[in-house]
Parts: structure tokens; C-alpha cells; sequence
């Protein structure tokens, strides 16, 4: 995929994932140990032979920066091509707040018209999956297709999930009849994984044309719009995917990692999954600790007790504290005799002492990042 | 060039040949190391935390895998626009080639390397020895004192003095006598293996060496001899705080399960003193449902369905359900099957192991906790191995492809 680069949109913000997204945005998200949510997207890309990564973003972009940092760890330091981050900006033409991911592609399209490639592999950021987009852009050209469009079809998934994504309804060749965004009668379980190839000459136009037009969104504004003109293909993808978008959703799709199934699709189905290296210790465990269907990183201490946890990397646990179902992001300590319950508590939390902290299974407790309980 | 203050020449060319098969394929540095280092993590991280960043790494015995595990030293920020990291092998001359002959005639053949850089000092280090230590503090003392060499050393049990090159000080900590592997020691002051040597200094010396008829070329044996002799000025550091030889099976497992104390002498955790090493790219480890973990060490990467107890586990190890993992060190990539008992054994790099097999001493599982002698009871198991299911192999046993079969019995 020599003649392909990518662009990932960063830039949405999610209200429902309430304190997690204070202070960065979705794709900088902690997710499954040691990964924050866009490292399966760039992981994707790499693996798929995409050496040209432009990154969108807009809100609370620093630990998303900070993360991503030459992009080495996803071996996209590079001479020809590489890693580009893409933050707003202020000029003459531009306000330096995008009204939709249209506007931003807009706003960047200089660096999209510089970039001397044929193919353009355009993605969202909230999207958890391991692909490669080889097949895609082999049916693509075979087909002929304008734009191609990945979505999955989730065939267990209920009224009430459905209905929080895009959805596609295709015919038997693959071309998009329609499309919903966020319906909430679901008409077909194909779920859209904003994730669209085409040539970049066209994305180019498309781009140009719905901005001059006064319009933002890819979906509703280009892809709605233009689907009786263009030739516009769904193409499927089976694996792993989950879709970051509520505190459920986090929570659910994390704790999903345990089912073995699950864990090999998403972290060996098509290639690796990098992410920045931290040069930590493995992890440790105490004389008196217990640990059962639990994700650990390098870098945790345990002495105490472990249940269906998502321990990430440097977490401590003391001795007689007890943790069940809950996801405990970096660096965050849990002192003795603590107990805790379907939580979920974000980076350099502190719980002292013999602190109790219990939420529900369908609704977590989140602990907003630095706080001492 | 940009002229650097001091240059370290790691010495890592050595075999290693008391780890047995553990170093059959792999230079004794590339050994692995306390769940995800390799040996030469600790002298090169402990370079580029002392700000040493201009590092010649002298290999000679099979270095495919230390070459590659060092690439352009990424890892440990030694890739660097001046300097950095760079390996030397063994090459040829005009009419001949030679190899490394003893630790000085390695420095000696890399003069021009060292030269490029008209260092004021060189440090000379060792690949095969587990600490942690600031060299520019050693450095400072080395000024401090005007020495033409300062030896690091350390004060050990009087019993192991004879393994060492043992040296005498006056209160000043200036050296008079130096011993190298003496059968009746004078102290129990023991040289480290680290050396600063003034650059200028050391190389008359390597190439007056190179010149004497006879010489083994060796440091300890010859230069550090003749310059007490010739009153140069010696001076000793003494060390504090954690330090190993891993250069036996013995020593490494140890070393090995130090690390499991509660409080380890050696502390991984200092984020500012941080051991560096290539990041295998794997997942966090996971331990199911119905696994048991105690006293021990678990690298991301690894799947355990089993019982791990007081063990050293690295990345991507398998163990099956049924299986107990007791005083052992599992290394990168070794699966264990179902029902599989191994106790006080080194297993090393991808190794297969199937199911219902007993590997090494079973004392713990048969007597209580009371654990084997561990001293000569340690079972090895070279890499690439495949044990087939229903085997037993004894305690103490080392074994390669070309031994599996007389030292495997069926259960």
C-alpha cells in the first residue's frame, strides 16, 4: 500500500464518556492495559503498509501529543512520509475550530494536496479494532468504486446499540443503499466503522465542495448526499470491534478483553498493536497475592487481591485490598485493606486506606484522574 | 568529530562457557535478565543514565543476537548524532587478522575508535555483571585524585576472594598490591571489572603490551600489574549496593530470584535510575480464571492458566492449565503445556515444553516447601527445545538436542 496515506480525525468530543475526556480526547483514551485508543487505528495503518500518517486533532490534543510523540513507536519516523500531526490554527481563512470533520479535513488540506499519493485511507478515532485495509484496497479498485466504506455487521447487537452508530443498508453487490446516522429505528445491523477509502483527488473535491456548500459532516453532508452520483461500496470487516462512546461502553469493551476469543482478535488477529514504550519493571507479585482473569501490565506491584481487573502500567495494589471488575489506569494506588468494585479510576488516583468504593456492573464509578479517596 | 570527555569500551565478547547451553548460541551479555533485560541492559543503561553517551560494545563470540538486540541503541538513547553506540568486532588488517586475544588487546585493536573522539578518559566495563552505578561519580573521584586508573571495588566474602583480582589500599584508598585470582587472597577487596583509565596513559601501555613478548594482554593480569610497578598513581572506589557475577547458572538463578524479596537490594522501580531494554510489542500478560500467582515476576506478553510460584517469568510465556511453575526462570516465549510440573529450572528462549512432564528437582512438591539445594539441583534446558508430553528429567540435568533423548524418561 505504497501509494495509500492515511488521515485520522481526532477531533471528537464525547460528552458521555464524562470525566474520562476532561482532559484528552477519546483517541487519547487508556484502553485494554497499556494502549490508548488510537493506537489501534495507527497500529492498523502500519501494519497495513501506510507510512504517511497525518493526525488530526482539536480538543485536548497535549496527551495525545505527548503519546504519539515522533511517532517511533509505530516506526513511522520517517524520511519520506511519516507521522504528521495536524492541531488547529489561526489564519486569514481559517478560525481554528472545526465545525465538523469536514472543516478540519478542509483546514489541512494543504498538507493533504502536498502528500504525492494516489489512495487516501480516511478514519474516526473512536473505533477499537485489528485489520489491515490490504483486501479493502484490492476490492476498491477491483470494483471500481468511488468511495468504499468498512462497516461490520453486528448481527448480535440490540436495538438500543444499534442505534449509536452509523448504519449501512447495501444490496447484494455491496453498493450502499442508504444510510443512517445514529437512527433510532435501526434498519440494518451493517455498522458503518467511519473508516473510507478513495482516491485522493476525489476526497480532495468532495472536501472542497461540502465546505463551499456550507456543510461539515462526512456522513450526513458527502456520503448521504452523493450516493446516487458516486459509487459508493460497503466492505466487510469480521473481527474484534468495539466502538468507545459512553462510560458503559468503555467499561463493557474493556472488561470484553478476558474472553480469550476477544483477546486474540484484537491483539494478534492482523498484525501488532504498538504503543509508547515506558521502560517499566514487570509486573510483581506478593507472597499473599491473588489474581484470577485479570489483564496486568509491567510495572504493577501486587500484594493484595485481583478479579476481572484491568490492571494498566505501574499500578499498585497493597496488601489485603481487594479490587473486582474494574479497569485502574496508570500509575494509580490502592493502599491496604481498600476494597473496590466495578470502578473505573483514571490515572495517579489514591485510595487510601480501608476505603470502600463499589459501583454497579451496568454503571461503573469513575474516578476522575489524580484524586485522592 | 565532537571531542567527548570519556569513552566506555564494553567488553562482551566472552563466551561465557560456565552457563552451559544458556550461552551455547548467544553471547553471555545477551542472556536474559529478571523478566524482560538482557545482561547488557544494566552497563549500558547505567552509561546513558551517567551521561556516558559515547559507548564501543567489543564482540567476538556468536554475536548475532547481542548485534541485533543493540541495533543503533535506541533503547538506551544511545542513538546519537555524535557518539553513541557502536559495535566492534574483531576485523581484518593489511596481511592478517586476528581476533580478540585478552581484554586489553581488544581495547588495543580499537585504538582508532577511541582516537576519533580524543577522549580525556575511557571506561572499561564488562557485559556480563548485574548493578547499578553512577559512573560520573566515579569519574569525579578519578579527577579528584589525579589517578592515571581507578578501579571500582567491592568487599567480598573472603571464601569467593580467589575468583577475583584482589588489591590492597592504603586509608587513602591508593592501591600498592594487586593479585589477580590469588589462591591465598590478601584482602577481600575485590576489582569490579570497571576501570578508568586516563586515556593517554592506557594506550602507551596497550601498545607497549602489544609489543611484550608473552603477554596474555589481559588487564587484570598485565597492564594493571605493570603500572603498580612503574608507580603510577591506582586508586580503588569502593562500591555499595547490589552487585553480581551472573556468570554461572548458579549466580544467575539467584540473582534472578533476589529479585523477588520484598524489598529487592536491587531496585528496578527508581525513575531516575531506569534499567532500559527493547520493549518486546505485546499485550499486558493475563492470568485466567483458576490460575494461581505467588512471589513472582510476570512480563506482559504471557498467558497463565496454571500455578506460578516464586518464579521469574518473561515475556510471552505460556503455562497450562494444571501446570506448576516453582523457584524457576522461564525465558521469552517458552510454553508449558497442561499438568506440567517444573521446579528450580532455567528454561531458556522458545522452548516447548508438553504436558504431564516433570522437569527438574520435585523436593518442594514432595517434602512441604522445603526447597532443593539450589547450588548444584538446577535443571537447564537449552532453547528451541521440544519436550514431548509424559517426560521426566532429573534434577540437575543440562540439556541440548543432542541430549534430550538419554536424559528424558518416560513418566
Amino acid at each position: 500500500m505504497r501509494d495509500t496515506m492515511g488521515i485520522i480525525y481526532t477531533g471528537d468530543s464525547n460528552i458521555s464518556l464524562q470525566e474520562l475526556t476532561l482532559f484528552r480526547s477519546v483517541a487519547a483514551l487508556p484502553f485494554g492495559g497499556r494502549y490508548r485508543v488510537i493506537d489501534f487505528i495507527l497500529s492498523n495503518m502500519v501494519n497495513s503498509g501506510i507510512h504517511h500518517v497525518g493526525i488530526i486533532t482539536q480538543n485536548n490534543y497535549h496527551s495525545l501529543m505527548d503519546h504519539l510523540d515522533s511517532g517511533k513507536q509505530w516506526d513511522l519516523d520517517r524520511k519520506r512520509g511519516g507521522l504528521f500531526i495536524l492541531p488547529p490554527y489561526v489564519s486569514h481563512d481559517n478560525r481554528g475550530w472545526y465545525r465538523g470533520e469536514v472543516d478540519a479535513f478542509f483546514s489541512n488540506m494543504s498538507f493533504i494536496r502536498r502528500s504525492s499519493y494516489k489512495y487516501v485511507v480516511i478514519s474516526g478515532s473512536s473505533m477499537i479494532c485489528n485489520l489491515t485495509y490490504d483486501s479493502a484496497l484490492e476490492f476498491h479498485k477491483e470494483n471500481n468504486a468511488d468511495i468504499t466504506v468498512i462497516y461490520k455487521e453486528e448481527k448480535k447487537a440490540t436495538k438500543e446499540e444499534l442505534s449509536r452508530h452509523t448504519l449501512l443498508q447495501t444490496d447484494d453487490n455491496n453498493r450502499i443503499l442508504d444510510i443512517e446516522v445514529m437512527p433510532s429505528n435501526p434498519k440494518s445491523d451493517k455498522v458503518s466503522m467511519e473508516m473510507y477509502i478513495m482516491e485522493k483527488q476525489l476526497f480532495q473535491f468532495l472536501v472542497e465542495e461540502c465546505v463551499a456548500r456550507g456543510l461539515h459532516e462526512f456522513s450526513k453532508d458527502i456520503l448521504i448526499k452523493k450516493m446516487d452520483k458516486l459509487k459508493i461500496l460497503a466492505y466487510p470487516y469480521d473481527g474484534y470491534l468495539a466502538k468507545i462512546d459512553s462510560i458503559q461502553s468503555y467499561y463493557h469493551h474493556n472488561m470484553e478483553l478476558f474472553n480469550t476469543e476477544n483477546f486474540y482478535e484484537l491483539f494478534h488477529r492482523s498484525g501488532l498493536i504498538y504503543t509508547k514504550v515506558k521502560d517499566e519493571v514487570p509486573a510483581k507479585y506478593g507472597i499473599d497475592a491473588k489474581a484470577e482473569n485479570s489483564l496486568v501490565a509491567d510495572g504493577c506491584i501486587i500484594e493484595g487481591q485481583v478479579e476481572n481487573c484491568i490492571l494498566f502500567r505501574g499500578v499498585k495494589i497493597a496488601e489485603g485490598a481487594i479490587v473486582k471488575n474494574s479497569i485502574i489506569m496508570q500509575d494509580t494506588e490502592i493502599q491496604d485493606k481498600a476494597y473496590i468494585e466495578n470502578v473505573i479510576l483514571d490515572k495517579e488516583v489514591i485510595i487510601r486506606k480501608g476505603k470502600r468504593l463499589i459501583g454497579q456492573a451496568n454503571y461503573p464509578v469513575v474516578i476522575r484522574k489524580r484524586a485522592v479517596i | 568529530m565532537v571531542a567527548k570527555k570519556c569513552v566506555a569500551m564494553l567488553l562482551a565478547g566472552g563466551q561465557g562457557s560456565r552457563l552451559g547451553v544458556l550461552t551455547k548460541n548467544i553471547a553471555k551479555p545477551a542472556v536474559p535478565f529478571g523478566g524482560k533485560y538482557r545482561i547488557i541492559d544494566f552497563p549500558l543503561s547505567n552509561c546513558t543514565n551517567s551521561g556516558i553517551d559515547t559507548v564501543g560494545v567489543l564482540t567476538q563470540y556468536k554475536p548475532l543476537k547481542l548485534n541485533s538486540y543493540i541495533g543503533i541503541g535506541q533503547p538506551w538513547d544511545l542513538d546519537r548524532l555524535s557518539g553513541g553506540v557502536t559495535i566492534l568486532p574483531p576485523y581484518m588488517k593489511q596481511s592478517v587478522g586476528e581476533w580478540y586475544s585478552g581484554t586489553a588487546n581488544a581495547i588495543y585493536q580499537n585504538i582508532e575508535f577511541i582516537e576519533a573522539f580524543q577522549p580525556e578518559y575511557v571506561l572499561v566495563l564488562s557485559g556480563d555483571q548485574i548493578y547499578k552505578m553512577d559512573y560520573s561519580v566515579m569519574l569525579e573521584y578519578h579527577e579528584e585524585n589525579q589517578a592515571d586508573l581507578t578501579i571500582a571495588i567491592l568487599e567480598v566474602p573472603w571464601e569467593d576472594a580467589n575468583r577475583f583480582g584482589i588489591l590492597n589500599t592504603d586509608d587513602n584508598n591508593k592501591i600498592y598490591e594487586f593479585v589477580e585470582k590469588p589462591q591465598n587472597p590478601i584482602s577481600n577487596k575485590a576489582s569490579m571489572g570497571i576501570y578508568i583509565f586516563n586515556w593517554q596513559k592506557l594506550k602507551q601501555y596497550l601498545i607497549d603490551d602489544q609489543n611484550t613478548i608473552g603477554s596474555s594482554s589481559d588487564f587484570g593480569q598485565d597492564i594493571i600489574p605493570k603500572m603498580l610497578k612503574n608507580n603510577d598513581r591506582l586508586f580503588a572506589y569502593p562500591f555499595k549496593g547490589y552487585w553480581r557475577d551472573v556468570g554461572t547458572i548458579q549466580s544467575l538463578w539467584e540473582a534472578n530470584m533476589d529479585l523477588l524479596e520484598k524489598s529487592p537490594e536491587l531496585d528496578l522501580y527508581d525513575p531516575d535510575w531506569r534499567i532500559y531494554s527493547r520493549n518486546p510489542v505485546e499485550p499486558p500478560h493475563f492470568i485466567s480464571l483458576g490460575a494461581k500467582v505467588s512471589r513472582c515476576i510476570i512480563t506482559e506478553g504471557s498467558i497463565i492458566d496454571g500455578e506460578v510460584t516464586h518464579s521469574v517469568l518473561f515475556s510471552g510465556v505460556l503455562v497450562g492449565r494444571g501446570s506448576r511453575i516453582v523457584n524457576s526462570i522461564l525465558m521469552p516465549n517458552v510454553r508449558v503445556g497442561v499438568n506440567t510440573i517444573i521446579e528450580n529450572a532455567i528454561v531458556a528462549e522458545n522452548t516447548i515444553i508438553g504436558n504431564d512432564c516433570h522437569i527438574g528437582c520435585l523436593d518442594a512438591l514432595n517434602k512441604g516447601d522445603t526447597l532443593c539445594d539450589a547450588s548444584n539441583d538446577i535443571t537447564v534446558l537449552a532453547e528451541n527445545l521440544i519436550i514431548p508430553s509424559k517426560v521426566r528429567i532429573n534434577k540437575g540435568a543440562m540439556i541440548d538436542t543432542d541430549n534430550l533423548k538419554q536424559n528424558s524418561f518416560e513418566l
